[in-house]
């Protein structure tokens, strides 16, 4: 199709499929802001960190815990870390919130912004300290290993699982929030917290547990992202920029929204790889410059 | 106002004296050019209320374009910081009238993704040298004169070029213009229905700030004759935020305070502590942001007003 340029269709294909993969992190990354975004009014600058942690928490269970407890039968494999990287993950973001982000909230919200990134220092620092720069790597569940073939393409399995995993978690998401009496008190709240309280809804709570939510999704994420790139603690940095990127384009008004950017950015990076690889780096933020030029709320937002 | 010309007077004798007190000039120029860097941009959050978290742009560009012409084109260290800064505002115009069509955390995620776009493209441009940076920029002869190669004269040519830049920020926060800026930063929708065009003044804010930034990396460039992706690295942002904190958001010294206590620890602790440093820069930011968010030189001033206001 495209051999005047030099350009096989399986070369094609495979770049869009690692942006369709690309697309599908920034994606539920960008959904994790999102979320915590409307209910606490801060942008987590912690996000990168705490899905660097996902990843380690998944390498750790398989490759250190035994070793750690004396017995390597004791270590977790990639299906558990699936779900407990993300309670940890959560679980730390709770604590975070209650001892922390919770004293910012009356002041101005860049103060959470600057909070969230000495944490992101802390927490990288302390990984950089145990384990160095080196990437780890993690091996992909025997269950998914292979690949399958469609034809025009060898899909390998364990990144089609990763497309798969992260879109229903981002549409769970989606229908939670958009279809559920919960998302209800979400919304509810993330217009007008004071109204909610006097309805008898523990608004606290509820922020508390948005917080530690948006953050699983991130170890969630974390823990797809560890077989395919090397886990190391550098993981979460740069990648958390360019989600910053996402949001702005996107706009963090709707939920639909940040999913539907965050692939469609995604899949023009990979474009961008096979036609013009010297670009592929800086794509997303031209858009941004673009979008903030013609549309400046954001594809999807309102202004505030 | 007699408190500020202390001040002053401090920082001049301070400054003068200090190479003399056992402290290494050179590490004392890393601190006046991070000094003038976080002035520059407490210009910004201090007084305008926006935090830009993307300024280790103008100081990592300044420092390039800096580095480039002086080695390359041949031109003497006064042009080449003054090319440097030049590039450094035009930058600023760019990224400002971009960043400044959203407000808040917008405003702070919009200025960090620019810069790092630019880091991208300096990564990938040949005259940058990569991952080497530009090296062994020679100092050559102010205005052809007085030799930058003896350590003490640089020393003493950074420090005018510190207090100039000191100088032109304090007049341009005392200035009637310096007084809308604060307006803008207190009651933005107050100051518009006033008839200021906040835009433009948000703009000319950004844009000095960008200049001081490139002015601060420029002659950090022609100090260490390097000019490298670190500065231009989103650590160095955060850096550059962690001084003006510490020191005191919004107050005229606090910024300087802050930059030689930020790059003495980290003189201090680099070879000591090793990547504990990072972990470190964390904690001082979260206690920072926790409980101490007037920073020294903020904490000193309330201390002082308690004291005045309980003698009288």
């Amino acid at each position: 199709m495209f051999d005047w340029l030099g350009i096989t269709p399986q070369g094609l294909y495979s770049q869009l499929l690692v942006g369709l993969i690309n697309g599908s992190f920034y994606a539920v990354l960008s959904l994790g802001l999102a979320v915590i975004f409307g209910m606490l009014n801060i942008i987590n600058f912690s996000h990168g960190a705490q899905y660097m942690m996902g990843a380690f928490i998944a390498w750790i269970g398989l490759t250190q815990l035994g070793g750690w407890l004396g017995d390597p039968g004791l270590g977790f494999g990639y299906w558990a870390a699936l779900v407990l990287a993300p309670l940890v993950v959560g679980a730390i973001g709770i604590v975070i919130e209650r001892t922390m982000l919770a004293r910012l909230y009356k002041l101005d919200h860049l103060y959470g912004l600057l909070l969230t990134f000495g944490l992101a220092l802390i927490i990288e620092g302390l990984f950089r300290y145990a384990y160095g720069v080196s990437g780890q790597p993690y091996e992909i569940p025997e269950q998914l290993q292979g690949a399958l073939n469609l034809g025009f393409m060898f899909l390998p399995k364990y990144r089609a699982w990763v497309i798969v995993a992260s879109l229903s978690v981002c549409f769970a998401t989606w229908y939670v929030i958009e279809r559920t009496k919960l998302g209800s008190y979400l919304r509810a709240g993330t217009e007008n917290p004071r109204l909610v309280q006097a309805f008898g809804v523990n608004v606290p709570l509820m922020i508390t547990l948005t917080y530690g939510f948006g953050v699983a999704l991130a170890g969630f994420a974390g823990v797809l992202a560890a077989p395919i790139f090397t886990v190391t603690p550098l993981m979460g940095a740069d990648l958390i920029i360019v989600v910053f990127a996402v949001v702005v384009i996107g706009g963090m008004g709707s939920i639909l929204g940040s999913i539907v950017t965050g692939l469609g950015l995604g899949l023009v990076e990979g474009l961008t790889k096979v036609f013009y690889p010297e670009a592929s780096a800086v794509v997303i933020f031209v858009i941004m410059v673009i979008v903030l030029l013609v549309r400046p709320a954001g594809l999807f937002g309102r202004e505030r | 106002m007699s408190k500020t010309a202390l001040g002053f007077a401090l920082l001049v004798i301070g400054g003068a004296l200090a190479p003399w007190l056992g402290i290494y000039p050179t590490f004392l120029m890393k601190c006046w050019c991070f000094a003038l860097f976080a002035c520059a941009f407490n210009l910004l959050l201090g007084y305008t209320g926006l935090l830009s978290f993307g300024h280790a742009a103008f100081l990592g560009a300044a420092g390039y374009i800096a580095g480039h012409s002086i080695k390359v084109w041949g031109l003497p260290p006064e042009l080449g910081i003054l090319a440097g800064s030049a590039f450094a505002a035009a930058l600023g115009w760019a990224f400002g009238s971009l960043a400044i069509r959203r407000a808040g955390i917008y405003f702070a995620m919009i200025t960090l993704a620019l810069a790092q776009m630019l880091y991208f493209v300096w990564l990938q441009m040949k005259f940058t040298g990569g991952e080497d940076g530009i090296q062994a920029v020679p100092r050559g002869r102010l205005l052809g004169l007085i030799d930058l190669n003896q350590t003490m004269t640089m020393y003493f040519v950074v420090l005018v070029i510190f207090l100039a830049g000191f100088a032109l920020i304090y007049r341009t926060i005392h200035s009637p213009f310096g007084q809308v800026l604060k307006s803008i930063r207190e009651n933005e929708p107050r100051a518009t229905s006033l008839g200021y065009d906040v835009a433009r003044y948000k703009l000319v804010a950004f844009v000095l700030s960008a200049a001081l930034s490139g002015l601060a990396g420029a002659t950090n460039t022609v100090v260490f004759q390097l000019a490298s992706l670190t500065d231009a690295h989103w650590h160095t942002s955060g850096e550059v935020v962690l001084m003006t904190l510490l020191g005191g958001l919004g107050t005229v010294f606090g910024p300087v305070v802050g930059a030689f206590v930020v790059v003495g620890l980290q003189n201090e602790l680099a070879d000591k502590v090793g990547s504990w440093v990072q972990v470190i820069m964390g904690i001082i930011f979260v206690i920072c942001v926790l409980a101490f968010r007037r920073g020294i030189v903020g904490e000193i001033v309330a201390l002082a007003r308690k004291v005045g206001v309980s003698r009288t």
